[in-house]
């Protein structure tokens, strides 16, 4: 059973973007990137199952930058078995319709049993792209999942909704997107950071997938967000409470 | 021009997001049309049907509509979707589950989690946990949506009269199934249709504490609890309670932050709030940035006092 695991290289989830001045963007030059946190506990979901004996096989797939090969060399040293760069130009807006169509290809090219990704990029906040690579190769869809059990032909996912807890049954092959209760991901060691540099990482062009990976949305501008005005610190309590009588007149 | 919106119930009932979703509808132009997909959710189509701006209430009927299923609803939705220039979801974990098999469908983008409709094709969406807002226009025919629900105000639920039409069930997909759900059952107001927050942090130590410490200033303020993901990963309150980034976006009138550091993750979800309170030890901690009154003082001795005081 093969597994593949789509993972996005992003600005790291503790760097404070600022909107560049031109309003056309976030400046993201000389920031540190990583992988994307929720499909850093999607590769590490798939290589528990290969370590379980569940899985023969799990296969990273990047779109994005030739960058992206670090990202997908972190999911190798996790403990992936080998990797697809699916590279775009750097000044391609790649937006997740686009991503789910190429991930689509690579289903049909490699058959997997199950596709485990992030449930949102925290660059975008988009939430969609495994949502649509589900329907586009027409599979059943967990997403959310905080718990996963694999059978031969079945998963059982236990997903995060409002209000608490579901849990579906997906006939393979399927799609499910991770939320962070999911599992806590291994700290990459050295060996294996090494290990990883020797596994194989291929290249392929959206052509080659022929898929047209034109964004459909513009992006006119990017502000910052309004600002809160500063707050005052009170002294006790009971100062607390006149604030939010009088001042405030919230209770 | 119609603008669709599809409603978010528990069959027995229309949840609030619908509400802000239809306001949002509204603001595209057009008539506005709600789809309830469920299963005896006749009572969930009447309610919809009272909601003012509401022009139409179309409900779909079947076991297989029960639960919500990403693949059933979509098929649902994509059934009549031909009908409309924009189609409106809640951004909430039923609306963020089904819209975007229904974009891709329809081979369009989606547009997520907006805030303001500028115009029926621009709108503006948050991105990096609310560090950077985006102002994107659709190029595409038809919009699919999800609808960010603290960005707009709710509907009237009241005061409407439109037709309930029903329409086919689709066939279930037959590819998932529901097995089992466990909902949290709580008589306090919904997290994100709550006027009064009171959230918990890492600092209460333990789910006792949590417990201890956080219920009886909810309990006083008739509020909704919230908790930090620091505290929802620890297992002092449950997932679902989670406020930021990535959990629940709330936007309540009082958000009450105790022992809550305020990382750039949890502002994301909660700094649209009326006012907000921090109460925190730690004169550093980047809360008090964003509080309206910050209180520097041990938790574990200022929220009983506070209850005291109310």
């Amino acid at each position: 059973m093969k597994i593949l695991v789509p993972v996005k290289r992003v600005v790291d989830y503790n760097v404070k973007v600022r909107v560049k001045s031109d309003l056309r963007g976030v400046d993201i030059a000389n920031v540190k990137m990583s992988m994307n946190p929720f499909d850093e506990i999607a590769v590490e979901e798939a290589v528990r199952l290969k370590e379980k004996g569940l899985v023969t096989e799990v296969i990273a797939i990047s779109c994005g930058v030739a960058q992206c090969q670090e990202t997908l060399r972190t999911a190798m040293a996790i403990g992936a078995d080998r990797a697809i760069l699916v590279e775009t130009p750097a000044d391609l807006d790649l937006q997740p319709l686009a991503v789910a169509k190429l991930l689509k290809a690579l289903v049909d090219k490699e058959q997997p049993a199950l596709i485990i990704l992030g449930k949102q990029a925290i660059d975008d906040d988009a939430n969609q792209t495994g949502q649509m690579l589900a329907v586009l190769a027409d599979l059943p869809q967990a997403t959310n999942a905080s718990k996963v059990d694999l059978a031969a032909d079945k998963a059982s996912v236990t997903r995060e909704i409002d209000g608490g807890l579901e849990t579906l049954s997906l006939s393979l092959p399927a799609v499910i997107t991770t939320d962070l209760r999911l599992n806590e991901p291994r700290y990459v060691t050295l060996p294996n950071i090494m290990k990883a540099k020797k596994k194989q990482l291929d290249t392929v062009k959206p052509e080659d997938l022929g898929v047209d990976v034109a964004p459909r949305l513009k992006t006119l501008k990017v502000s910052e967000p309004p600002k809160r005005g500063a707050g005052v610190k009170v002294a006790d309590v009971a100062a607390l409470v006149e604030k939010l009588k009088n001042e405030a007149k919230v209770i | 021009m119609l603008v669709l919106v599809i409603a978010e119930h528990d069959n027995a009932s229309l949840k609030g997001a619908t509400l802000n979703t239809v306001t949002a509808a509204a603001a595209c132009g057009g008539d506005v049309h709600v789809l309830v997909a469920g299963h005896n959710a006749g009572a969930a189509a009447q309610q919809a049907s009272q909601i003012a701006g509401v022009a139409k209430v179309i409900h779909a009927d079947a076991v297989s509509l029960e639960h919500g299923l990403a693949e059933n609803v979509a098929a649902q939705v994509l059934a009549i979707a031909s009908n409309y220039s924009h189609i409106l979801f809640p951004a909430t974990a039923g609306g963020k589950n089904v819209a975007p098999r229904v974009a891709a469908r329809l081979d369009v983008a989606q547009i997520s989690d907006i805030t303001k409709v500028i115009s029926p094709d621009t709108f503006e969406r948050p991105i990096y946990a609310g560090n950077a807002i985006a102002t994107v226009q659709s190029g595409d025919a038809m919009k699919v949506i999800t609808v960010r629900t603290t960005g707009f105000d709710a509907a009237a639920a009241t005061g409407g009269s439109a037709a309930v039409e029903t329409a086919a069930a689709t066939a279930d997909a037959g590819k998932s199934s529901h097995v089992g759900s466990e909902i949290a059952k709580s008589d306090r107001p919904e997290l994100t249709a709550a006027k009064i927050i009171v959230s918990g942090g890492r600092a209460l130590g333990s789910k006792e504490k949590f417990d201890e410490v956080i219920t009886p200033l909810a309990d006083k303020l008739g509020a909704a609890i919230g908790a930090s993901r620091a505290a929802v990963d620890a297992g002092y309150a449950l997932n679902d309670l989670q406020v930021g980034q990535t959990g629940k976006i709330v936007a309540p009138q009082l958000y009450i932050a105790a022992g809550i550091s305020g990382a750039i993750q949890h502002l994301a979800g909660m700094k649209d709030s009326k006012v907000i309170v921090a109460i925190n030890k730690d004169p550093e901690a980047p809360i008090f940035s964003v509080a309206d009154y910050g209180l520097e003082a041990d938790l574990f001795a200022a929220v009983p006092e506070l209850v005291r005081a109310l």
